[in-house]
């Protein structure tokens, strides 16, 4: 059968994900954030789930729904703050000792995930040494610097949010929606795509940011 | 010539005029973004934003607002003309290897052996929010800081050694403040440029580690900058 990633519904490309979990979320600053797939796996309502997600709380994604709804065991993220003088559903949660917070350096999250998708199990780094963020890690000295060892994150499925796809599943992204979409969707065992158009053609190669081979579904949204 | 302390758009003025031709320059959040109103305009230079953009330009008019075009402070923004995007994991092995030639960032404190904490004031009922702090601060090829020499109950912010979380060590290489330019050199801080009415021991009371004079330390003179009501 010719390959077809198209799905019907955000309902339908979520249909098989389980409890415990641990889902990558994509978006940054209002860029990129799947929120119909974000609803769509609320109204499923899988339990334990771990989020890999840059914010934990952000104005304009939807990832609190999911924190609120007691889906969420575990959160991973380099922001875990919430905007208004109140705790955020997720702050109170944590303060409660009812959530579990990794918090971790921007760009080590990202090369974790990256790094998960690309078969390098673990890395050294220099950021975060001598930082509360990498007490207890491994550090070791490169040419007279020191080094923290990180290790990869994988995910069980990755909800990113692009502009474009074909039935391939290859993406294209508007501006500054890329940001963790594509390394989260080669480090998922299932990536899901939202996007705003889907092509009847395929792809012009040249306009492909992340191949559809990362990709397992994707599904068109309004807007 | 001013001799009241500077604003906090004064102090943004005075970092920009050390930002050179082709440099690639992170800025951030708070204070730091108002630097880039104030690179003088013959001056060729990239704003990179660690969620990609590369080549930021300024804020966008309230007609064109893009949901899609953030930058770091999740502020709706332009491209500047020859700008790129990439995505987080390109943007930090730019930043991790290297190729951001200066990272200009806001400061709880510094240490004298040019410590930063930056990302943890120990907020009660907030959760941590450490976003690219660390990965800026560790690896830009320099890190200037622009902060109140002093925090608002008069206590010093130069220290000799920081008690807030460390953000990176021995990272910062400068340090304007609203009193002085500052820089952190292996034998410790040197003072640049101090506001005309201090005397070297005004400086050195309101500084909480050991503070040299460069021979030719010079009076820190800005424009006037209205603040936004």
């Amino acid at each position: 059968m010719p390959i077809d990633k198209r799905v019907a519904s955000a309902a339908e490309a979520l249909a098989d994900v389980a409890d415990g979990a641990t889902v990558f979320i994509s978006g940054f600053g209002g860029a990129g954030f799947p929120n119909v797939l974000i609803r769509a796996l609320r109204d499923r309502g899988p339990k334990n789930l771990t989020l890999v997600v840059n914010s934990a709380t952000h104005r304009y994604s939807y990832t609190h729904e999911l924190i609120e709804a007691g889906l969420v065991r575990k959160v991973v993220c380099t922001a875990a703050r919430g905007h208004s003088k109140e705790p955020s559903a997720f702050e109170r949660l944590w303060m409660e000792g009812r959530i579990e917070l990794e918090c971790v350096p921007q760009g080590t999250f990202t090369e974790r995930i990256r790094a998960g998708g690309a078969g390098i199990p673990a890395f050294f780094t220099p950021v975060g040494f001598g930082t509360e963020l990498t007490k207890g890690k491994e550090v070791r000295s490169f040419d007279g610097r020191d080094y923290v060892l990180e290790h990869a994150m994988t995910g069980d499925v990755a909800l990113v949010r692009a502009d474009t796809a074909d039935r391939y599943g290859n993406l294209s992204f508007r501006y500054a929606q890329m940001n963790f979409g594509p390394v989260m969707a080669t480090a998922a065992t299932l990536a899901v795509a939202e996007v705003r158009t889907m092509l009847d053609e395929p792809m012009p190669y040249e306009h492909v940011q992340l191949p559809g081979v990362y990709v397992d579904r994707v599904v068109a949204v309004a807007a | 010539m001013t001799t009241q302390p500077l604003n906090r758009l004064q102090i943004a003025w005075r970092a920009a005029q050390d930002i050179e031709e082709g440099m690639l320059v992170n800025l951030g959040l708070g204070m730091p973004v108002a630097v880039a109103d104030y690179i003088r305009p013959e001056v060729d230079v990239f704003i990179q934003s660690e969620n990609g953009v590369i080549g930021v330009g300024p804020l966008a008019a309230p007609e064109h607002l893009d949901a899609d075009l953030v930058d770091a402070g999740s502020r709706r923004v332009t491209i500047r003309p020859g700008a790129s995007i990439v995505d987080s994991s390109w943007s930090f092995a730019m930043i991790r290897g290297g190729h951001v030639d200066v990272a200009i960032l806001g400061a709880f404190e510094v240490a004298a052996n040019g410590d930063l904490a930056n990302w943890d004031m120990r907020l009660p009922n907030k959760g941590p929010l450490v976003g690219g702090a660390m990965d800026l601060a560790a690896c830009a090829r320099s890190v200037w800081v622009i902060m109140e020499h002093m925090t608002r109950k008069g206590a010093p912010r130069l220290l000799q050694s920081c008690t807030l979380p460390l953000t990176a060590v021995r990272c910062v290489t400068r340090i304007y403040t609203d009193l002085a330019v500052v820089d952190v050199t292996p034998a410790g801080m040197v003072a640049r440029e101090m506001l005309a009415g201090l005397s070297e021991a005004d400086l050195r009371a309101r500084t909480g580690a050991p503070l040299a004079f460069a021979p030719d330390c010079r009076p820190l003179v800005t424009p006037d900058i209205a603040l936004p009501d």
